[in-house]
């Protein structure tokens, strides 16, 4: 089986299966929750069906501003709003009772520092663990046979990951779009567990590759990495299978608070498998050949 | 050589048990106290609060001693309102100091903000002798309260407030009343004047009764804020996060059948794609799950819905380490080994593969926690836990399983395909 041979293709599958994300990152932005922008959120069940109007209605004089209602399912509302006090949300909660009966089911109201807060936070983390996973991997694969270099482990399983955080994002931000699903923290979390599972993935295949590059210095590089994808294949199909069971069963049967995140970490594993098998160390082996061109010119000039 | 083998299949069962024990639903006693899972806000219902401290008029001084103050206020007032685990913490949010509030199972969250909120600073003043149309502070404050009580008039059966000084209160109160007698002392709650009695006679018991139109919920309130004393700096809400107990409960259940089964999936495939050690594997899992929640009750972790997709996904993970194994071992039967021998080089081959790729995944784990807060955080604990738990039992107990197969009748359902 020759994968490395039609690197190629995959690179080009990849590229389809990211810039329509990121064309709809850059044309609709992510549809961020209130965790990152601030504001109110209050989820209200009432006994009886009412319409949006009613609520928006009942909630005229209370000068709130942007107020933004949304229907759930079994006569619930959602309604957003900019930071609220206690006493506001009083008065809303008054006023919603007046429109009819009803059970408050969630209350959320985040303000400014502390969506800032959270903001900063999920950069940084996301920045941080990118580094600390070249560093690791660095160091873990430090006794490399020359040519490999063990710093380009690192760098290509993190491009990998990219490649990976990018696809979810652009998924989520037409999903955003078109269905309304937000980023919350939860989402960031998603990401961070993408992250630490499909590096997991690209260290077993870097494994099999040191040892092979160990056991087989002869053989040219493009093949040792090749056969070392073709090991480890089983493997890699085989723990991303359970985990995806579990995800999809999770998805399919479990609760709905959870959906959303459910559903980043399964496109999110399924995809970083992917990229752990047909991407990770086939750049190992494009970047080498660059290398190599670059070595050749130098020595022909 | 065999003999270690059964002693550590042993200890494996014993660990198992205990593990058991412990995650049975009714849990005994350890010390008295029933050991139980910890349910996060999101399981249970309640509200998490975060106050920020404004610190802008404090004296600068230590910060760290203001907050735990405060920290010593909202645990009085919170005491008050019979939550029965409340959670309060200090943190920090951009530099500034906050504390975070959490009460579970909570019923009415607005009187709760209303009492941790309130400054409570009790305030005597008197007319100014300079401008007698003024109220002047005098030295005696909140501070000098040593407890407020409620009491009924015993004529007119109405609610008030007993103080009871401490000694320099007991002193400045007699000093008071002996300047103003036939004059009005006005008491001062938070700005507010509750009170302005005229001084009848000069007191030196230090006590005093605060009267007015209260009801006796409002006599109530009074002496718990006064008890708990003054907040040395002002707080404000910047966060808030109510969540109803049937919302909670409605997810959960399903989440929680929803891994179940995919757990039973994972377990009818690794038993027909991988035969006996498969089974094994299986075995091996059941005894992971039941020591890593035994922990959980033990630690104890809170369990939030996020903790449970992370404990779900980190058995689903576990199941890695093995089929590593497994596979290895598969690989090197395919180069002639005996059982035996492969085994155990599949081991040797498959650790620095399983060691590497879970010490990534905590760093991963380890930056998701310090990079969120709250309920999600949970999730980063579980799946750490869930890690490290699960790097034990794939050295120890798979390894334990398939090494005690070999040489027996049943070596030969090692064969792998």
């Amino acid at each position: 089986m020759d994968i490395i041979g039609r690197r190629k293709i995959w690179y080009s599958i990849s590229a389809i299966l990211i810039i329509p994300g990121i064309v709809a990152l850059f044309l609709w932005g992510l549809n961020f929750g209130i965790d990152f922008k601030g504001g109110a959120l209050l989820q209200v069940q009432y006994g009886q069906t009412k319409s949006v109007d009613e609520v928006k209605n009942g909630l005229k004089d209370l000068n709130l501003g942007n107020l933004v209602i949304t229907t759930t399912n079994n006569n619930g509302f959602l309604i957003r709003s900019e930071q609220v006090t206690p006493d506001q949300h009083a008065k809303i909660t008054e006023a919603l009772n007046k429109v009819g009966e009803n059970k408050e089911t969630s209350f959320q109201s985040v303000g400014p520092t502390v969506s800032r807060d959270i903001e900063k936070k999920a950069i940084y983390s996301i920045i941080f663990a990118s580094l600390a996973i070249i560093f690791y991997i660095a160091y873990a694969f430090r006794r490399l046979p020359k040519p490999a270099s063990s710093w380009r482990f690192g760098v290509c399983a993190v491009i990998a990951l990219i490649h990976d955080l990018a696809f979810v994002i652009g998924l989520f931000a037409i999903l955003g779009h078109f269905l309304g699903y937000e980023i919350d923290s939860l989402f960031i979390t998603a990401l961070l567990t993408i992250m630490g599972f499909s590096v997991h993935d690209t260290i077993v295949v870097f494994d099999r590759v040191r040892e092979n590059l160990r056991k087989h210095p002869s053989n040219p590089f493009e093949n040792n990495i090749n056969t070392s994808i073709v090991q480890t294949l089983n493997r890699s199909l085989n723990t991303s299978l359970t985990v995806l069971i579990v995800l999809a069963s999770l998805y399919f049967l479990g609760g709905l608070t959870l959906h959303h995140f459910v559903l980043a970490l399964l496109v999110g594993i399924a995809i970083g498998t992917y990229s752990s098998i047909f991407n990770a160390a086939a750049l190992l082996v494009t970047w080498q050949g660059w290398s190599m061109n670059r070595l050749k010119k130098v020595n022909a000039s | 050589m065999r003999r270690n083998l059964w002693i550590f299949l042993l200890g494996i069962l014993i660990v198992t048990c205990l593990a058991g024990l412990v995650d049975w639903p009714k849990g005994p006693k350890i010390f008295g106290k029933e050991i139980k899972v910890h349910e996060g806000l999101d399981l249970q219902g309640g509200t998490h609060l975060v106050y920020e401290l404004d610190i802008s008029k404090y004296g600068g001084k230590d910060i760290n001693s203001a907050t735990q103050a405060v920290i010593n206020v909202i645990d009085k007032r919170v005491n008050t309102l019979g939550v029965s685990e409340p959670v309060i913490q200090a943190s920090s949010i951009g530099g500034k100091p906050t504390v975070i509030v959490e009460l579970p199972g909570i019923s009415d969250v607005n009187q709760a903000i209303n009492l941790i909120g309130k400054t409570a600073q009790l305030k005597f003043q008197e007319t100014d002798p300079t401008d007698p149309t003024k109220l002047k502070d005098t030295e005696l404050t909140g501070e000098h309260l040593k407890r407020a009580e409620v009491q009924f008039d015993q004529t007119s059966g109405e609610p008030q407030v007993s103080l009871q000084f401490d000694e320099v209160g007991t002193k400045m109160f007699a000093d008071i009343t002996k300047r103003n007698l036939e004059k009005p002392v006005a008491i001062e709650l938070d700005g507010q004047i509750i009170s302005a009695p005229t001084v009848q006679s000069v007191i030196e018991s230090g006590q005093a009764q605060i009267t007015g139109k209260f009801t006796v919920e409002e006599v109530k309130n009074l002496v718990s804020e006064l008890n708990a004393g003054a907040l040395p700096v002002p707080i404000n809400l910047i966060e808030q996060q109510n969540i109803g107990a049937t919302l909670g409960n409605e997810s959960v259940q399903r989440s929680l059948v929803a891994g179940l089964i995919g757990l039973i999936l994972i377990a009818i495939f690794m038993i027909v794609y991988y035969k006996l050690p498969g089974v094994l594997a299986v075995f091996a899992l059941t005894i992971y799950a039941l020591i890593v929640l035994a922990l959980f009750k033990l630690i104890p972790v809170t369990v939030t819905l996020a903790g449970i997709a992370g404990f779900i996904l980190s058995v689903g993970m576990a199941v890695d380490a093995n089929i590593l194994i497994f596979e290895r071992t598969k690989e090197e039967l395919g180069s002639g080994k005996s059982i035996g021998p492969a085994l155990e080089e599949g081991f040797k081959r498959a650790w620095s593969s399983i060691r590497d790729s879970n010490i990534s995944s905590l760093i991963t784990a380890a930056i998701l926690y310090y990079g969120t807060s709250g309920l999600v955080r949970g999730f980063a604990v579980t799946l750490a836990l869930g890690i490290i738990v699960s790097l034990f039992t794939a050295i120890t107990v798979s390894r334990t399983f398939l090494r005690l197969m070999v040489g027996t009748r049943f070596e030969k359902f090692l064969t792998i395909k």
